[in-house]
């Protein structure tokens, strides 16, 4: 059944789109690696928001599945890096992302 | 009702660059969970209601919360305001900046090129058809997620494990 309350199809991926570029642009700008992290999870759910946006307009609903399977990834992926965070955090006593320069000839 | 869409798209843009741009970490958070709720009223908008509300209980309120408990635990206090003045200076984020937005760029032309069909009706997908489709076609793929979750668990206690031979020798690697 069509629903009729949302707009066009190119509204939904210039929205992903911008959502997703300033996502990239902070994963960049910023050196306190807790704000990656946030921005990480922006990019994640800017391409979920693509998936559903994409699934509603074909009337498919393995937009949602997908959806449901980027939500466990993001899940799994931020408790890996907030633990990799704490222990980053013990050893140097710093967020600063360049102090983990150790692996350099 | 476009007009509620775009309101939504707003306060989402708005407030995701206010995440990208604030100093202090838990201010910034609290604009990406308002972030989050508006992506959850888009996703209701565009018929898909599952997805709403599995953005407001796992995005908006899980993984929030796991990030607000690390910033509890790391404690940094009053100092990291002026440590993020220092950091965010202009000349290291005009670079990235420029990047991106020609990025978006064009992605916006790719988007407005009329490569996409122009049928504009959307369709309401419920919850039963999203659990028929995950539990028919997809259950090998949510057998797969499970263990992603449980390998998730497992290396997340391994690694904020606190050693004390580690303590000592900061040099050796796990």
């Amino acid at each position: 059944m069509p629903f009729e309350t949302a707009p066009g199809l190119e509204a939904g991926v210039l929205l992903a789109s911008i959502l997703f570029c300033l996502g990239l642009a902070g994963l960049m700008m910023r050196r306190n690696i807790i704000f990656m992290l946030m921005c990480v999870e922006i990019c994640t759910n800017a391409a979920a928001l693509m998936f559903v946006v994409a699934g509603a307009h074909w009337g498919n609903a393995d937009g949602q599945v997908m959806f449901v399977f980027v939500v466990t990834l993001a899940a799994a992926e931020v408790a890996i890096a907030l633990a990799l965070v704490l222990q980053f955090y013990h050893r140097k006593h710093t967020v600063d992302i360049d102090q983990l320069n150790e692996l350099r000839g | 009702m476009n007009f509620v869409f775009y309101l939504t798209a707003a306060i989402a843009i708005i407030s995701t660059i206010m995440v990208i741009f604030h100093k202090n970490a838990v201010h910034a958070l609290l604009y990406l969970v308002t972030s989050l709720l508006a992506v959850a009223v888009i996703f209701y908008q565009f018929g898909a209601p599952l997805a709403a509300a599995l953005e407001v209980i796992i995005y908006a309120g899980a993984i929030m919360v796991l990030i607000i408990f690390v910033i509890m635990m790391l404690n940094q206090g009053d100092s990291t305001v002026v440590q993020e003045q220092a950091w965010l200076q202009p000349t290291t984020w005009v670079g990235p900046a420029i990047l991106s937005a020609l990025l978006l760029v064009q992605l916006i032309l790719l988007v407005s090129s009329g490569q996409i069909s122009s049928t504009q009706t959307f369709h309401y997908i419920g919850p039963k058809q999203v659990g028929i489709a995950l539990f028919s076609h997809y259950v090998l793929a949510v057998e797969l997620a499970s263990m992603l979750l449980l390998a998730g668990l497992v290396g997340a206690f391994h690694l904020a494990r606190r050693r004390k031979i580690d303590q000592g020798d900061s040099n050796n690697a796990i």
